[in-house]
């Protein structure tokens, strides 16, 4: 297809986005692409999750792939290795169409995947993880030294040297990515998919991970990496593509792309976006209710300092990893402090467990609302009246009609959408259960609420709403924590905000200070250096 | 009220359905089936007989649907029957009173219930795997109490447990309809029933709304245990002697099947006591209506294993998945 | 040292530890007769706790194996006295049946998505049921062919007899262990116990092993139920009721974690020796009353567990440490 045609057939190749209009970049179908996936469409139901992404991947390129939770990375991932079945759109592989109906076939087809909780199996050997399936055999019995050989001569490839018919459970986690790469590279050697490989890995283990994907793109493969550490992104790839609400935002040189001009590509509003409506709220200067200093839990968050008075939202912002949850989880016991305090109200308070916090009138609303929110089979009334009944203690039961009253109030008040009260809340939309999930706290009184991306998933009229809410709740007296990803969010509502980087807190920004490009500048500055190019 | 009334018998429609056709299949090849007749005071017929050989293994489903319910399983109830049958023919025979035997049983299948919950809760052990311990040493622990000899008491209160009758009733049927509909309104007018069922759908979510969860599967564990040693009383007394080879052998695994039967999912969750008391009825019932009906006992076995089968097929989430989606598609 | 092997050791030390005691206490238990009998009296358990093995290392369970066994002999009992049919013929027969019954077995589990647990509950009331309907009675076993395999072993020096059915169960643990070593199948079977939908993921055939993992389980049930009417020259449906739960402890006294993923087949017939063994000694002493064999066995199982949770533990530690 010449570029003429492309852009008579509506562009499918056509990948800039307009509101930056120095990225308009026409992707000739280059023989060098090894991977190009055109026009992909996802739907779930209720929710499109990719809508028309073009994305291509070149012979030997490190290419980025980034965007918020919820942006559809591991959707447009799970496209291309056949995870999942794509509703529209064309995958070519080194020239040829291709369409994967499972991973085993990518597998087979070229394109290897290496996740970041490796998804091999750590109770068998090195070098059967390696050869699985494939062990080399003799009359039908597995011929262990020619495998463990192989197994070596492969390892050795990649500059390690390790006791191949140890468990590979036994090894650290960056030892288990190299095999897992290795495994993937030697079954796959076109393309290789890095899915947040570096999570859990210290530096000089990253350092390791770095080079040998270097080796690789030497090598001429085609890497895709996705991660959350943007130092990472500009250490390593050549390109990167963002992602956003399934969108594709753009793809860019990695070179020519500035820092800041990342993190707004990621986080998506404009730059010039209206000020903070300065209403310094009376609450702001009013007396500190909880007191947490010096807090932090090694490993997990570094120790912080934060003050909340009552009737102040303070947002946290921080890209994704940036130990946001982290701190949630912290200031509600579902991790123990290992230093600093906790006050309310000029008198030290026992945060040790989420039902100590409860005691202490503290309600949490979880990120991964399935896993740590609903309780599925539960109808939605149970779901609402769950927390306030385990604060009452399992003798003294809200009654039939409390229970009922409760439920009916919140779902009126929250306009929570089900045909009944006594209907299992796991039916219910995501923006639905997140609103129950809410009421279970509201209904508990709650003097100190934590809401970790309230509004995730969730489609734009229950957003509206819940932003809605937080005002309300604020206006109460209820002093609130709200991590989102959504900056125009918190520069509204926010009294205050606190912005993280690698585990510690790095800004709090306050009153006037309060505008997304703040809060871009303070999450994308370089650890102790200027802008990046 | 009405409405949940309405929703308490679409719960229990499968299981009294089955009840109903298996008792009406009796009935046909043994006219004599509904038959009552009082002597004595006491009521006699094959229906009471079904309660009465019944009560063991209901008494066992009542602990079995609330350890199931949070997503556990107690595999020692039969040995730990065995245990405190010993004990109290043991505490019999020594010459206690009869409230110290009882204690002594009741104490005993307590404390096997804090050493099953003790596992699970606190050490992370899985149900299956924890609860086998006690499975497998149980038994020996009992013949250690009896000394390897059926032990014989003749303590004319604890007979009565076992063949005594009350208003008409045997006692054995008294005891499990008294203690089941006790735990009933225990978890049920109070709000362990909604705690249970949340800590056995969402372990995390659950802790995370402050329910003590240890705290809940100990207890869950020891009324298991409370269960196995009022069914041990049961069984022992009956016999007017503890047998510790095979008190309560495979009891386990009717409890169990009744529990299945009665609709709880072994994966934990809603659960529904009263359900399970039909299961183990049907159970029974489909013991006594083979020896009546009389087709060879040989046979029992593989109908109870049609049974499973059946139940399995239906419940199976491929199964269940698959009926989902054609009654969808009917809708439309 | 390999983590993977401290719960075989200590198995092997324990065995050896506890012999010598007996040893130290009754000499005559290190006689090759005591060594034979303990092979010959256990070779019906040691067969079946092999499949066992396979079941539980894939993440399974299996509890039909006593009523596959005492299906099989009863089925051996009432063929040999009602047809003309020679025992071999009704061997391969009864091992057709019961090969496809775990096979059966393990498609359900597979295809209907349910537990284990409750499908091999269902197969266990199943093979007895049927065991029932054979005969309730038990049937002496009269064919010649029966004696004459009795009267087929190894005289070893100092009187004892390596029998035709305790070499057999020494055979079928090196076969085992040759399986669960050196085949595809056998690595398979640690996949599935290291993480189904991760095996799946890396290309095992999940279905094909399940059934197979079965099926093998059902065979050597099948198998051990042949040794069993040998061993008794006789079938009785009544018979080796709970010797699933023997073959499951000796599984885990032999070092296999009851979740799956790890252990070794060869571990199980130390576990099996040492169930022999606690048997034999109380034997020898006389004194000492049968039921410390459950009680013992249970500490010894408990003990296991709690090992297993440490190794589990400490190599977390360690990993964040190496």
């Amino acid at each position: 297809m010449s570029t003429a045609d492309a852009i008579a057939c509506g562009s499918p190749y056509f990948t800039g986005d307009l509101r930056f209009p120095g990225t308009l970049v026409f992707m000739l179908n280059n023989t060098n692409d090894i991977l190009t996936a055109v026009g992909i469409v996802k739907t779930f139901p209720g929710a499109v999750a990719l809508d028309k992404v073009n994305f291509s991947l070149r012979r030997g390129e490190v290419h980025a792939l980034l965007g918020e939770n919820g942006a559809g990375k591991s959707t447009l991932i799970k496209c291309m290795t056949g995870a999942y079945r794509r509703d529209a759109g064309t995958l070519t592989l080194d020239g040829t169409e291709i369409d994967p109906h499972d991973t085993l076939d990518a597998q087979k087809l070229g394109i290897g995947t290496v996740y970041q909780e490796v998804n091999l199996l750590g109770n068998l050997s090195v070098a059967e993880n390696l050869f699985l399936g494939r062990q080399p055999r003799r009359f039908g019995l597995v011929q262990t030294g020619e495998m463990k050989k192989r197994a070596n001569a492969l390892l050795a490839q990649y500059g390690i040297n390790i006791n191949v018919s140890a468990a590979l459970g036994s090894f650290s986690v960056a030892i288990q990515q190299v095999v897992a790469i290795a495994r993937a590279v030697d079954l796959s050697g076109k393309v290789l998919i890095l899915d947040e490989p570096t999570a859990s890995l210290d530096a000089q283990e990253v350092e390791m991970l770095f080079r040998i994907v270097r080796d690789l793109r030497a090598r001429g493969l085609g890497i895709v990496f996705i991660t959350h550490f943007l130092e990472q992104v500009y250490d390593l790839t050549d390109r990167i593509t963002v992602l956003r609400n399934g969108q594709l935002v753009g793809t860019r040189e990695t070179a020519s792309l500035p820092r800041r001009e990342l993190v707004t590509m990621m986080l998506g509003h404009e730059l010039q976006s209206a000020e903070k409506a300065v209403a310094e709220a009376e609450s702001s200067s009013g007396p500190v209710q909880f007191r947490f200093s010096n807090y932090g839990k090694a490993g997990t968050i570094k120790p912080f300092d934060l003050d909340v008075r009552k009737g102040e939202v303070v947002g946290i912002a921080g890209l994704l990893g940036s130990g946001r949850t982290e701190t949630a989880e912290l200031l509600f016991g579902v991790h123990k402090a290992d230093s600093g305090t906790a006050e309310i109200g000029g008198k030290p308070a026992n945060l040790s467990s989420p039902r100590a916090a409860i005691a202490a009138r503290f309600g949490f609303c979880p990120e991964d609302r399935k896993v740590d929110g609903i309780i599925g089979e539960l109808s939605v009334r149970e779901n609402i009246a769950l927390a306030l009944q385990a604060r009452r203690g399992w003798a003294r039961p809200l009654s039939a009609a409390e229970q009922n009253a409760l439920a009916d109030r919140y779902i009126k008040a929250l306009d929570i959408r089900t045909s009944d009260r006594e209907k299992p809340i796991r039916l219910l939309s995501g923006g639905n259960q997140q609103k129950a999930i809410l009421a279970r706290w509201l209904a508990t009184n709650p003097e100190f609420l934590i809401l970790d991306e309230p509004t995730r998933g969730i489609d734009v009229g229950a957003h509206a709403e819940i932003i809605r809410l937080i005002r309300e709740l604020c206006a109460q007296g209820m002093s609130l924590i709200v991590i989102s990803s959504e900056l125009e969010e918190l520069v509204a509502y926010s009294s205050r905000v606190l912005v993280l980087r690698d585990r510690a807190h790095v800004a709090e920004l306050t009153g006037s200070e309060i505008t997304t490009e703040h809060i871009v500048n303070a999450i994308a500055a370089a650890p102790g250096a200027g802008e990046h190019p | 009220m009405i409405e949940s009334a309405l929703r308490f018998g679409h719960r229990l429609l499968p299981q009294l359905v089955a009840l109903t056709i298996i008792l009406l299949l009796i009935w046909l090849v043994f006219p004599g089936f509904f038959a009552l007749e009082i002597q004595n005071g006491r009521l006699y017929g094959s229906v009471i007989d079904i309660l009465n050989r019944g009560a063991p293994v209901a008494l066992l489903a009542v602990g079995m649907t609330v350890v199931i319910a949070t997503k556990g399983i107690d595999l020692s109830v039969g040995a730990v029957m065995a245990i405190c049958g010993a004990v109290a023919a043991a505490s019999s025979v020594r010459g206690d009173p009869l409230t110290v035997t009882l204690l002594l049983a009741i104490g005993t299948g307590l404390v096997c219930g804090v050493w099953n919950g003790f596992l699970v809760s606190v050490l992370n052990i899985q149900p299956i795997i924890a609860t086998l311990v006690l499975m497998v040493a149980g038994r020996g622990i009992a013949q250690l109490v009896t000394e390897g000899a059926i032990l014989t008491f003749n303590d004319p209160g604890l007979i009565f447990i076992g063949s005594g009758a009350f208003a008409g009733l045997p006692m054995p049927v008294v005891i499990w309809l008294v203690f089941g509909i006790a735990v009933t309104l225990l978890v049920r007018r109070t709000a362990l029933g909604m705690l249970i069922e949340a800590v056995g759908i969402n372990r995390r979510a659950s802790t995370l709304s402050g329910i003590q969860t240890p705290l809940l599967l100990m207890a869950a564990y020891m009324l298991s245990g409370l269960c196995a040693a009022i069914a041990g009383l049961i069984v022992t007394a009956d016999i007017k002697g503890a047998d510790a080879n095979n008190a309560g052998l495979w009891l386990e695994l009717d409890a169990i099947l009744a529990v299945v039967v009665g609709g709880t999912s072994l994966l934990g969750g809603r659960f529904s006591i009263i359900a399970s008391l039909a299961g183990a009825m049907i159970i029974q019932a489909v013991n006594t209506g083979i020896l009546l009906s009389g087709f060879p006992p040989e046979f029992n076995l593989i109908i109870k294993a049609a049974i499973i089968v059946i139940i399995l097929v239906i419940q199976s989430p491929r199964v269940q998945a698959g009926v989902t989606f054609l009654s969808r598609k009917s809708v439309r | 040292m390999n983590q993977k092997y401290l719960p075989l050791i200590a198995t092997i030390v324990i065995f050896i530890v506890s012999y010598a005691v007996c040893a130290a206490q009754y000499p005559n238990i290190l006689s090759t007769r005591v060594v034979g009998n303990l092979l010959t009296d256990n070779a019906f358990l040691g067969i079946a706790a092999v499949g066992m093995t396979f079941v539980i290392l894939s993440g399974g369970i299996d509890l039909s194996i006593g009523s596959v066994i005492a299906f099989t002999g009863i089925f051996l009992a009432v063929m040999l006295e009602s047809t003309s049919i020679h025992p071999l013929a009704a061997f391969a027969l009864v091992l057709v049946i019961t090969t496809l019954f775990g096979a059966i077995m393990g498609a359900i589990i597979h295809y209907l998505e349910m537990p284990a647990f409750i499908v091999t509950l269902a197969g266990m009331f199943l093979a007895r049921g049927m065991a029932f309907v054979l005969s309730i009675d038990s049937i002496p076993i009269k064919h010649p062919f029966y004696a004459a395999m009795k009267g087929f072993y190894y005289k070893l020096p100092g009187g004892g007899r390596i029998t035709l059915i305790g070499g057999l169960m020494v055979l079928v643990f090196a076969l085992g262990i040759l399986l669960a070593q050196r085949t595809r199948f056998g690595t398979n079977v640690y996949a599935l116990g290291g993480g189904a939908q991760t095996s799946a993921l890396m290309g095992v055939p999940v279905g094909r092993t399940t059934i197979l993992i079965y099926g093998l389980s059902g065979f050597l049930a099948g198998l051990s139920g042949i040794v069993y009417s040998l061993y008794t020259s006789a079938g009785y449906s009544l018979a080796t009721v709970g010797v699933e739960l023997d073959a499951i402890a000796a599984v885990v006294i032999g070092g296999t974690l009851l979740t799956g993923g790890a252990g070794f087949v060869g571990g199980t017939l130390v576990g099996v020796l040492i169930q022999g063994l606690i048997q034999t000694y109380i034997t020898f002493d006389g004194s000492l009353s049968s039921w410390w064999t459950k009680i013992l066995i249970g500490a010894l199982l408990f003990a296991f567990i709690l090992m297993q949770k440490a190794i589990l533990l400490l190599s977390r530690q360690n990993k964040r440490y190496s």
